[in-house]
C-alpha cells in the first residue's frame, strides 16, 4: 500500500471525550465551553497524541480530565507555567492551558503575565465567572466593586482586573473575548486561538449559576445582546444595535458611541484592525459597568493579534546554533577542563 | 641570599574589603597550587552584600586555602599565614591564626579612616602598639608600590590602578611559595586579551610583587610544598557548584534525556545556573523562571514531556517550592530538586553555610510524601551525587532532593575526573501503546515506578493530576481504602530505593568500637580528620558517612548496632540526630555547631575525647 493511500482516520467531537463522569454542577457555562472545544480539536489538524490540556484548580481546571488528548490538572495558578516548561522543550505539542479568573489572576497572576511576555505559541483559555465557585462562592479577582459575596458580606472593596488590559500590558500577542452563550462565536474564537503563533490569550465569560448566576446575561441574552455586545470583525467598522444602527467613531483619541443616519455614515466609523496596537490600548478600555449611563458596549473577538518570536523557539535555536559552532557536547572534554596534572 | 624550606602543610588566609579582590587571589593562588600536583581544599568566606561599606568589619571577604603534601580533608581549621589588606581585616581575622603565624599587612590599609571604620579606639593602631608581637608581621605599603609601578602608566586613572593591588600580594606569595606567575598570567591573558593596557599593567604589579619578595628579602625563607601523594591518575581543580552541573550534564548524556533547567537566582545555588547555561551544545535547557514556583513547575512539564527535569535552589527557595514538590510526588515522574542549603530561617545568612535543611527535605510538605535524598559531602563528591539523584529520579519514577550547601558549593579540591566509559548508562523508557491493552498509567515495574508516558505518543493519551488516583488506573479517586493503598504504595516506591543504593560503608575505623561518628554533607573533612587523629591517638572511634539520606542503605541499623556510642555532628540544631534516633532507636548523640561556619577538626577531635575517653 502506497502512502497517498494511507487516510487519516476523521475525528469528530466524540473522539475527544472521556469516560469520565462529568462533574460540573448542572447548568454550568463550563459544558458549553467543553463541547465547543471537543468540537473545535478535530477541525485543527493536530493529531489527539499531540495535544497537551494543562490546567490549574478551580472548576474549570477539571477540564484536562473530559478531554480524550494528554492532560494534566496541576496545583492552583501554576498551569501557565508547568505548560511553559512543557512547550519549551516540546515546541511540537499543541499546549492548551485551562484556566479560571482566580487560578490566572490572582494566585497564578504571575505567571500569566510572564507567560505572555515571553510569547510561548501556547492557547490560554480563561474562563472568568467572576467568582470562587470551587470555594463556594468568594468573590474573585473580577468580581466588581460592591460585590456581596460570603467573604463580602458588606460588599467587595477590591477594584477588579481588567483581563484583556492586563494581557496585553503584559504584551500578548493574540488576546480575544468570547462566552459561553455563543456557541458558534466561541468555536470560532477557539479556531483563532490555535492558529495564532505565539500565547494566544482567550478570555471566555462563562455563567455560574450556582454562585454568580447571570453576571454577563446582559451580554448573552437575546433581548440585551445586540445593545450590550459589540462583535468585532477585521476591516470591519465598529457597529451594532438591534438593527445595526449604532457604531463607534474615534474622536481624535477618545472612541464616541453615534447613531448612523443623516450625520454619521458607516465610513466615519473605527475600522477594526487587530493589527493595531494602539488601537487595541482603547478597545479593551472599553470596560463599562453596563449599569452606568452612556457606557459603551462591550467588545467580543479578536482585539489584537501581531506575531513576535516565541520563546521556545528561540530557546531551541541558542541551542541548535551552539552545537553548530562548537560541535556536540563531548562530556570528556568537560569534564578533563582546562588545566590538569597528572600523578604518577 | 634566602634559604629554602620544605614544608608539608600550609594555611593561608586572603582578607581584604569585599572589593579588594580576595576572593580572585585565593582562586589564582589555588589553581597555580592544584597545577603543581598539590593537594588543597578552599574555603571562600565572604558577606552578602556585593559591596558592604567600605573599610568595615562586615566589609571583609576572605578566602581561605589549605594546601599540603599529605591528604587534605579541609581547609583548615587555623592559618599559618594571613594577608590582611586593611585593619578590618585583621580585626575579623586574627583570632584564626596560629600563634607565631606570619601576617601581610597592606599599611595603607590601615591609616587613620580605615582605623576607626575597623572600631579599633582612637588612636590606637595594631601595627604600632605591639599587639602583634607573638606574630610575624611584614608590613608592605602595597598601593604606594602599586602605583609606583605604574607611574609609566598615563592611560590609567589612580583608581584604575589601585586595581591591581591584590596581584602585588598574589606576586609576593607567588615568590614566597616558590611559584611561577605563568597560570596568572595566561588567566590575565585570557581575562584581559582585548584591554591590553589593563593586561600589562596587572602583569606588571604581579611581577612587582614577586621581585619585592626577591630584593627586599623580607623572609630569608622561602617555602616549598612538594607534591602529594595522591592516588595515581589525571586531575583537575573543581567547585562544588560546577562538579554538581556537571554530574548533570553528565547524567543527562548517560540517559539520553536532554537537561531542562527551571530556576530562579538565589544563593549559593546560581552558579549551578550560570554554569548550566554555558553548555548549550550538550542540548541543556535553561530557564531563569519568574520565580521560586515557576521554576520548579516548569520542570515538572519539561519532566513530563520526557525531558530531565532539575530546579536548583536554597532553603528558601524550597520552601516556595513545596506544594509542587508534593505535585512531583503525586505525577510520580522524575525530578531532581538540589537544595544548595545556607544558614536559616528566612533569609537567614544568604553566604554562611548550614545543614538545617535536612528536616524540611525530609517532611517539610503537606501529606505523606516521601522522596528520596541524597546528599554531597565534597565539592567533587557533588558531581557523584548529582549523577545518582539523576539515577533515582529516572529509574523509579520519582522527585529526589539533592542536598549541598554553601560549604561545599564554593568550596574547591583536586578532583581525579573521571572517563565517560567509566559511568553507568541511566536506564530510561519511555512507555508506548500496546495492541488490545489499555494503558494503565499507574501500573508499576518492580521498582514500583510508574511507566513514563509522554505526550506526543498514540494511543497514550491520559490524564494525571495533583489529585488522589485510582491505583493502577490513575483516574481520580476519593475511596478511602484506595487512598490508604496509594500512600503505601508511593512509601514503598522509595523505600525500594534501598534495594539500589550500595550498602553504607565505614570511612575510617573498625566495623565495631566505642564510638562512631556518624555524618552526613559538609562536615565529611572535619569527621574524617578528626577521626583518623583519634585513631591514631589509639581511640576506638570509626567515622561513617552518609550519601543516602532517604532511604538509608540497608545495613545501616546494623551498622550502628556494632558501636557503643554514636555521634552525629551536624551544622544545625540536631537534624539527622533526630531521624537516626527515631528509625533505629539508637542513643545517638549530636554535635551542633550553628554559627554558620564549618565545624573544625580541633573542636571535634577535643569533644570525642572529652566525652567518650576521659
Amino acid at each position: 500500500m502506497s502512502a497517498e493511500n494511507i487516510v487519516a482516520p476523521v475525528l469528530t467531537a466524540k473522539d475527544f471525550a472521556t469516560d469520565q463522569e462529568v462533574r460540573w454542577c448542572p447548568g454550568c457555562g463550563d459544558y458549553s465551553i467543553l463541547a465547543q472545544v471537543q468540537k473545535v480539536m478535530p477541525t485543527i489538524g493536530v493529531p489527539k497524541e499531540n495535544i497537551a490540556i494543562i490546567s490549574g484548580i478551580g472548576c474549570s481546571s477539571r477540564f484536562p480530565y473530559y478531554m480524550n488528548t494528554f492532560g494534566m490538572h496541576s496545583i492552583h495558578g501554576r498551569a501557565t507555567a508547568v505548560a511553559s516548561g512543557l512547550k519549551a522543550t516540546r515546541p511540537e505539542l499543541s499546549v492548551w492551558i485551562v484556566t479560571g479568573d482566580g487560578d490566572s489572576l490572582s494566585i497564578g497572576g504571575n505567571h500569566t503575565i510572564h507567560l505572555l511576555r515571553r510569547n510561548f505559541d501556547v492557547n490560554i483559555l480563561v474562563f472568568n465567572n467572576q467568582i470562587y465557585g470551587l470555594t463556594k462562592g468568594q468573590y474573585s479577582p473580577t468580581s466588581e466593586e460592591q460585590k456581596i459575596t460570603k467573604s463580602t458580606p458588606v460588599g467587595s472593596i477590591d477594584h477588579p482586573f481588567n483581563p484583556l488590559a492586563l494581557a496585553l500590558g503584559a504584551d500578548a500577542s493574540f488576546i480575544a473575548r468570547s462566552m459561553d452563550r455563543d456557541p458558534k462565536h466561541l468555536q470560532a474564537m477557539l479556531s483563532r486561538s490555535h492558529q495564532h503563533k505565539g500565547s494566544s490569550f482567550l478570555e471566555i465569560y462563562q455563567n455560574c449559576n450556582i454562585f454568580n448566576d447571570g453576571a454577563f446575561e446582559i451580554f448573552t441574552e437575546k433581548s440585551t445582546k445586540p445593545e450590550e455586545a459589540l462583535f468585532l470583525e477585521q476591516g470591519k467598522p465598529l457597529v451594532f444595535g438591534a438593527n445595526q444602527q449604532k457604531g463607534i467613531k474615534l474622536d481624535g483619541l477618545r472612541p464616541v458611541v453615534v447613531e448612523l443616519g443623516d450625520t454619521y455614515n458607516l465610513d466615519d466609523l473605527w475600522i477594526h484592525d487587530e493589527t493595531d496596537f494602539y488601537k487595541a490600548q482603547t478597545l479593551v478600555r472599553l470596560f463599562d459597568n453596563p449599569s452606568e449611563l452612556n457606557h459603551f458596549p462591550r467588545p467580543f473577538g479578536v482585539f489584537f493579534a501581531k506575531a513576535r518570536a516565541c520563546y521556545e523557539d528561540m530557546l531551541q535555536l541558542q541551542i541548535q546554533e551552539a552545537i553548530a559552532t562548537k560541535g556536540k557536547g563531548d562530556l570528556n572534554k568537560l569534564l578533563r577542563g582546562r588545566e590538569v596534572w597528572t600523578i604518577d | 641570599m634566602s634559604t629554602e624550606q620544605l614544608v608539608k602543610d600550609v594555611v593561608i588566609k586572603f582578607a581584604g574589603d569585599s572589593g579588594d579582590g580576595m576572593q580572585l587571589t585565593g582562586q589564582q593562588f589555588t589553581n597555580n597550587t592544584a597545577l603543581l600536583g598539590i593537594d588543597l581544599a578552599t574555603f571562600p568566606d565572604f558577606p552578602a552584600e556585593i559591596r558592604a561599606p567600605q573599610g568595615t568589619l562586615p566589609g571583609v571577604s576572605g578566602f581561605q586555602l589549605h594546601f599540603s603534601s599529605d591528604k587534605v580533608y579541609t581547609p583548615g581549621d587555623l592559618c599559618d599565614v594571613l594577608v590582611a589588606m586593611n585593619a578590618a581585616a585583621l580585626k575579623v581575622n586574627l583570632n584564626t591564626l596560629k600563634p607565631g603565624g606570619k601576617i601581610i599587612v597592606n599599611t595603607d590599609g590601615f591609616d587613620a579612616k580605615n582605623l576607626r571604620l575597623a572600631n579599633y579606639a582612637d588612636g590606637i593602631n595594631p601595627l604600632e602598639n605591639g599587639s602583634l608581637d607573638s606574630y610575624e608581621v611584614i608590613k608592605m605599603d602595597v598601593t604606594k608600590i602599586t602605583r609606583e609601578a605604574l607611574k609609566e602608566v598615563h592611560e590609567l586613572g589612580t583608581k584604575e590602578k589601585d586595581r591591581a593591588k591584590n596581584m602585588f600580594v598574589l606576586g609576593y606569595l607567588y615568590w614566597m611559595y616558590n611559584r611561577s606567575l605563568e597560570s596568572t598570567i595566561s588567566f590575565l591573558q585570557e581575562k584581559f586579551g582585548k584591554k591590553d593596557v589593563v593586561l600589562q599593567s596587572n602583569i606588571k604589579v604581579l611581577q612587582a610583587g614577586y621581585n619585592y619578595g626577591d630584593t627586599t628579602e623580607t623572609f630569608t625563607t622561602r617555602y616549598k610544598v612538594e607534591k602529594a601523594k595522591l592516588a595515581s591518575g589525571s586531575y583537575r581543580n573543581i567547585m562544588g557548584n560546577q562538579a554538581l552541573a556537571y554530574g548533570l550534564i553528565a547524567a543527562s548524556e548517560q540517559s539520553g534525556l536532554p537537561i531542562f533547567l527551571g530556576t530562579y537566582p538565589i544563593t549559593p545555588a546560581s552558579d549551578i545556573l550560570h554554569e548550566l547555561s554555558r553548555h548549550k551544545s550538550f542540548g541543556v535547557q535553561t530557564f531563569q523562571a519568574e520565580d521560586e514556583i515557576a521554576g520548579i513547575t516548569a520542570a515538572i512539564g519539561a519532566s513530563y514531556g520526557g525531558n530531565l527535569g532539575v530546579t536548583t535552589t536554597s532553603g528558601p527557595g524550597m520552601a516556595l517550592k513545596t506544594e509542587a514538590m508534593g505535585l512531583a510526588v503525586m505525577l510520580e515522574i522524575p525530578l531532581v530538586i538540589v537544595n544548595v542549603q545556607r544558614g536559616g530561617p528566612s533569609t537567614g545568612l544568604p553566604t554562611k553555610t548550614e545543614q538545617s535543611d535536612l528536616m524540611q527535605a525530609y517532611y517539610g510538605r503537606n501529606g505523606e510524601c516521601p522522596m528520596p535524598i541524597v546528599a554531597a559531602h565534597t565539592p567533587s563528591s557533588c558531581f557523584d551525587a548529582a549523577f545518582e539523584a539523576v539515577r533515582i529520579a529516572v529509574e523509579h519514577m520519582t522527585p529526589v532532593i539533592l542536598l549541598s550547601d554553601g560549604f561545599i558549593a564554593n568550596g574547591a579540591e583536586p578532583w581525579q575526573f573521571p572517563q565517560q566509559e567509566n559511568l553507568p548508562t541511566i536506564q530510561v523508557s519511555f512507555a508506548e501503546a500496546k495492541e488490545d491493552e489499555a494503558f494503565m498509567p499507574y501500573s508499576r515495574n518492580e521498582k514500583l515506578a510508574r511507566p513514563w508516558a509522554i505526550p506526543g505518543t498514540k494511543g497514550l493519551e491520559h490524564r494525571i493530576g495533583g489529585l488522589e488516583k485510582q491505583n493502577i488506573t490513575g483516574n481520580v479517586s476519593y475511596d478511602a481504602e484506595n487512598h490508604q493503598t496509594m500512600v503505601l504504595l508511593r512509601q514503598a516506591k522509595v523505600d525500594a530505593v534501598a534495594n539500589y543504593i550500595p550498602e553504607q560503608t565505614i570511612d575510617s575505623g573498625a566495623a565495631t568500637g566505642k564510638v562512631l561518628i556518624l555524618g552526613w554533607g559538609s562536615t565529611y573533612g572535619a569527621i574524617k580528620s578528626a577521626a583518623l587523629a583519634l585513631q591514631k591517638k589509639g581511640y576506638a572511634v570509626s567515622h561513617a558517612h552518609l550519601t543516602y539520606i532517604r532511604p538509608f542503605p540497608k545495613n545501616l541499623g546494623a551498622l550502628l548496632a556494632q558501636f557503643e556510642h554514636v555521634l552525629v555532628p551536624e551544622i544545625n540544631n540536631g537534624q539527622l540526630v533526630k531521624i537516626i534516633r527515631s528509625e533505629f532507636l539508637v542513643n545517638a548523640k549530636g554535635y551542633n555547631k550553628i554559627k554558620g561556619n564549618p565545624i573544625t577538626t580541633t573542636e571535634l577531635e577535643a569533644f570525642v575525647e572529652e566525652t567518650y575517653f576521659s
